[in-house]
This record gives C-alpha cells, sequence and structure tokens, in this order.
C-alpha cells in the first residue's frame, strides 16, 4: 500500500456508524513555516462513536484536534462541526461552539495556582453562567465521584500524582456535559494499570454523558479498550481505517510495527 | 610576466632549494601560489561572507519590525479588552493583593534603607555647610520627586515583572493558555489584562509607601547621631515639598507600573515552548522593564522640567 493512500479495511466505517457525523473533516491542510504537517486529511466521526487516531510522534495527530477547536488555523480544508464550518465562524460563534466540545490536553493543563475545586469551577461558571452557588458544588462533586477522586477536592494540582492529574483534567472537561470530547493523548507518561484505568474511565464517559469521542493516542491498549474505530495518520495523511482488529489482523509492514 | 611563467619560475626556483618541493605539494600545492586564482577565490570567500552579512542583517530587522507590530498588536488587544463587557473583577483584586501586599515585606525594607543611607551619607556635608536644617527637606524633595518612584519601580520590575513573565510563560508550555481558550474563557482577558491594570494601580501606591517609609528611615539616620523629634523632622520635611513635587513623580509611576505589567505579561504570553523559554521569559521582561523604567524616568524629568521653567 502506497503511503498517504487511504485503505478502509473491511468497509469499516461504513458499516461500524450509521448516525449523522458530528464532525467532518475534509481535505485538512496544515503547515509550520517550509514543514507539512497535515496534508489533506480527511475524516468523520460519527454521533456516539469512540473513534481513535493513531500515528507515530510528530504525524500531525495533536495538530489535527487543535485544528478542530480552533486552537490552529488550517491552511487548507473544511472543518464542520455540527454542521457549523469551524474555519469561517467568527470569534463569538466559535466561542459557543466551544462550549460543545471538551478537551483533554496531553498535560492535563489544570491550572497550578487554583486548587482542585476551582479548576472544575472555572469552565462552569463561564460556560453555565445560570447555575447557583449550591448547583456548582452539587456538579463538582458529581465529576469528582465519577472519576474516583473526591477527596481530592481542596487539593493543588501539584499534591496530585500524573493519574490523578489527568482524571482531574477529565473531570474539568466533562463538567459542562460537552457533546464532543477530543482526548490528545490521554495516557501519555502513565503506568500501565493507570493507562487502562484511564482508558476504562474514557468509555464510562462515553456511555454516561453520550458523547463522541476523538482520542488521538500512540498507546495501542488505549485504542484497543476505548475505538470502535481506527484512523491511522502517517507522513500527514490518512494511511489506513477500520476496526482494531482489521488493524491487529493487518499485514501491512508499518501497522504491524504499531500492533506487534 | 604572466602568472603561469611566475608559477613556473617560482617552482623551478623552489626545487632548486627542495628537490622534493613539487612531489610534496602536487598540483593542488601548485595551485596555491597561482595568483589569480587565489584572488578570485578570496573574492568568492569575501561575498559570500558580504552577503551572510546582508542576509543577518535584514533578517535581524525583520524580528525587530515582527517584534514591533506583536508589541503594537498586543497593546491594542490589553486596550480592546480592559473597556470591553464582563471584565475579570475578582481576578483583578487577586492580582491586586499579588502584586501590592506580598511585595509589601519587599519594599518596607528598601523604602526604609533608602531614607536612611541618604541621610547618613548626606549629613557630614550639609553639616560642613551649617545646613543641616534643610536635610529633612532635601532628603523628603530627593525621594518623593526621584529615588522613591525610580529604585521601587526596579525593585518591582524584578519583583513582579519577572513573576508575570514566569508564571504566564510556564501557562503556556503547560498549555494552560490553550485550555482557558477551549473553556471559553479570553486569556487576554482573564490573565494579561487584569495584571496590566493591577500593576499600573498598586506600583504607585507602592511608590508612595516606599516614599513615607523613606522619609520614616531618613528620621532614624538623623536620630542617630543627631536629636530631631519625629513632628519635627516631618513638619521640616514637608514645608520643603510642593504639590508639584507630588504630581509629576505620581503620574510617571503610573506609566512605571502600566510599563512593568505590559513587558512582564508581553514576554510571559509570547514565551517559546520548552521549559528554558520560560527563563528566557522572565529574564528578558526584568532587562526589558528596568530599561523602559529609566527610559520613562528621563522623559518624564525632561518634560517636568520644561514644565517648571
Amino acid at each position: 500500500m502506497n503511503t498517504g493512500q487511504v485503505d478502509t479495511l473491511n468497509n469499516a466505517s461504513s458499516n461500524t456508524m450509521s448516525g449523522e457525523p458530528v464532525i467532518e473533516i475534509n481535505n485538512l491542510k496544515k503547515s509550520f513555516d517550509k514543514q507539512e504537517v497535515l496534508k489533506n486529511v480527511s475524516l468523520k466521526l460519527f454521533n456516539g462513536e469512540n473513534l481513535a487516531v493513531i500515528g507515530k510522534s510528530g504525524t500531525g495527530k495533536s495538530v489535527l484536534i487543535k485544528c478542530i477547536v480552533g486552537l490552529l488555523n488550517s491552511d487548507g480544508g473544511t472543518i464542520n462541526v455540527f454542521e457549523k464550518n469551524v474555519t469561517a465562524l467568527s470569534r463569538k460563534e466559535l466561542g459557543e461552539l466551544r462550549q460543545e466540545i471538551g478537551f483533554l490536553f496531553q498535560s492535563g493543563a489544570l491550572y497550578d495556582s487554583m486548587t482542585v475545586r476551582q479548576n472544575l469551577e472555572f469552565p462552569l461558571r463561564r460556560i453555565r453562567k445560570n447555575l447557583s452557588q449550591n448547583e456548582i458544588d452539587e456538579k463538582v462533586k458529581e465529576v469528582l465521584e465519577n472519576v474516583g477522586l473526591s477527596d481530592a477536592i481542596d487539593k493543588m494540582p501539584s499534591q496530585l500524582s500524573g493519574g490523578m492529574r489527568k482524571r482531574i483534567s477529565l473531570a474539568r472537561t466533562i463538567i459542562v456535559d460537552p457533546k464532543i470530547m477530543l482526548y490528545d493523548e490521554p495516557t501519555t507518561g502513565l503506568d500501565p494499570v493507570t493507562s487502562d484505568e484511564i482508558s476504562s474511565l474514557i468509555n464510562d464517559v462515553q456511555k454516561k454523558y453520550k458523547t463522541s469521542s476523538l482520542i488521538i493516542t500512540h498507546d495501542i491498549e488505549c485504542a484497543r479498550i476505548t475505538a470502535n474505530r481506527v484512523i491511522m495518520l502517517q507522513d500527514g495523511e490518512v494511511y489506513q481505517e477500520g476496526k482494531v482488529e482489521d488493524f491487529e489482523n493487518s499485514t501491512d509492514p508499518i501497522i504491524k510495527s504499531f500492533f506487534k | 610576466m604572466n602568472h603561469v611563467t611566475y608559477l613556473k619560475s617560482y617552482v623551478t626556483h623552489k626545487q632548486e632549494d627542495d628537490p622534493k618541493f613539487v612531489t610534496t605539494l602536487g598540483i593542488d600545492g601548485m595551485k596555491k601560489f597561482n595568483p589569480v586564482v587565489k584572488i578570485k577565490r578570496v573574492a568568492t570567500v569575501q561575498s559570500m561572507k558580504l552577503s551572510e552579512k546582508t542576509l543577518a542583517k535584514t533578517a535581524r530587522a525583520s524580528n525587530f519590525l515582527t517584534d514591533f507590530a506583536d508589541i503594537f498588536l498586543f497593546l491594542t488587544c490589553i486596550v480592546k479588552e480592559t473597556f470591553s463587557r464582563n471584565f475579570e473583577f475578582k481576578e483583578f483584586l487577586r492580582q491586586c493583593f499579588q502584586i501590592g501586599n506580598k511585595s509589601l515585606p519587599l519594599i518596607s525594607i528598601t523604602g526604609t534603607i533608602m531614607g536612611l543611607v541618604l541621610t547618613i551619607q548626606s549629613r557630614p556635608v550639609l553639616i560642613d555647610f551649617g545646613a543641616v536644617t534643610l536635610l529633612p527637606g532635601m532628603v523628603a524633595i530627593s525621594l518623593i520627586r526621584e529615588m522613591g518612584p525610580v529604585i521601587t519601580a526596579l525593585i518591582c520590575a524584578g519583583k513582579i515583572g519577572s513573576g508575570m513573565g514566569a508564571e504566564l510563560g510556564s501557562m503556556k508550555v503547560t498549555e494552560q493558555i490553550e485550555a482557558m481558550v477551549v473553556s471559553s474563557t479570553n486569556p487576554m482577558r482573564f490573565l494579561v489584562v487584569t495584571r496590566v491594570l493591577a500593576a499600573t494601580l498598586m506600583i504607585p501606591l507602592l511608590i508612595l509607601y516606599a516614599d513615607a517609609l523613606g522619609i520614616f528611615g531618613s528620621w532614624v539616620g538623623a536620630n542617630i547621631k543627631g536629636d530631631v523629634s519625629f513632628v519635627l523632622f516631618f513638619s521640616q520635611a514637608f514645608s520643603h515639598v510642593t504639590f508639584m513635587d507630588f504630581l509629576p513623580a505620581v503620574i510617571k509611576s503610573f506609566f512605571f507600573g502600566a510599563v512593568i505589567g505590559i513587558v512582564g505579561c508581553y514576554k510571559g504570553y509570547n514565551a517559546g515552548r520548552g521549559t528554558e523559554s520560560v527563563g528566557i521569559a522572565a529574564n528578558s521582561a526584568v532587562v526589558l522593564a528596568s530599561l523602559l523604567v529609566i527610559i520613562i524616568d528621563v522623559i518624564a524629568v525632561q518634560i517636568t522640567d520644561m514644565l517648571r521653567s
């Protein structure tokens, strides 16, 4: 198979999901100076599915999801989220759209100067402005219970372990009830046990909050646990698309090197 | 004699001295003595060096203009967000507390020492001239007009400017600023505007506080070898100070505060990606803010002098 040539294993994408796409990306291009990071990337995330995007470091996975929320401006192509073209939205419209999208950052990105409680209240106070203090407290308590860290409510981020930071970060993301979840390397830097716990948590979030998730990862175990469908990026292009089992049975040397 | 003849004669001449000369040097060695080839090579090297220098200077000029445009856009954004709705008042108060309250111990010590040292140094000279009664007035005017604002601003540039540069820089490196963006929060409004306004408001207050403590330190200094009552010292000090001593100092201290806040935030907000860039942001924030404080002081002194005359 030629690099960059999209191949659909067993027509997985067409028969896995039948709903409407919540994210539809067509011919996305992004370069930094002279380095072309994304070249004609096209993909769809369907309602209610977990889509894992895998690939080696530097293939443009993180750039892809940062383009989806408008943190980076694309150089070409279209990104439609809930049928709205992200690249053509005004700042205000983009802000409104972002309220429907949860983004879990690779580093967790917890605010160092705030306690866990303040970290969780921060997006809630800005996005759900009509909530009373009691409702906010309830919501904070609920998401902390969901990630199993009720005791950490008054701790500072510096007092938390890597896995706990990821969980709190996930709690901060789901507290505003997003419809789409974007995970940027959710298990990077964690031990295998904690990685599996985070992966299970991603599944729990999908079931409980009925989210559609795009999971950027190079952790194959995470993709195995969470993904309904997998897309592999290679050199800034969609290399292959299919179910996890199809990838595991593939004879392609590049895919085999990933799914050893 | 053309260059070939010259080369042949040179080689022959050298061969007489050293029979192995041609064999040792070979053809390349012979070429080395060809003046035309040598001049061509020198000219090529020189022109390459010149081109490299020109390109480097062009890149430096381009970077300077880009930085200038960036700063202008940053300032425009600050002004725009300052007057926008949804001002982050709570965060502004928190920053006022961080800048004002947490700088108090340092400013207290430096302010007191400023007045104390100034008095101890100038008292003997004033005694020689029989003008020791002018000491309180002289110290008060020196502190209020110049020493208080400039020294306090330089200390604040070190403490507050570097703090802002490092904090915002590390927030950028750890994706916290991006996390704010996806939480539908404008980081310019939440992080930058609040810090710049807090610095603009709190640094003049810290300067006035340092002035007051400086005069107190001066009274302590005057009492080390002399004996003067607190009330007498202060009444003598303020009998020489006029409104026009206060006003320009207060006005320029607002500019000092704004510059320290803007530079600290600009350097932190535009820090690079690695952890090294956090240190660079903090360091360059201190250097640039201190330099700008001194430049603003020179301009303010000139304007005040023109107005007085």
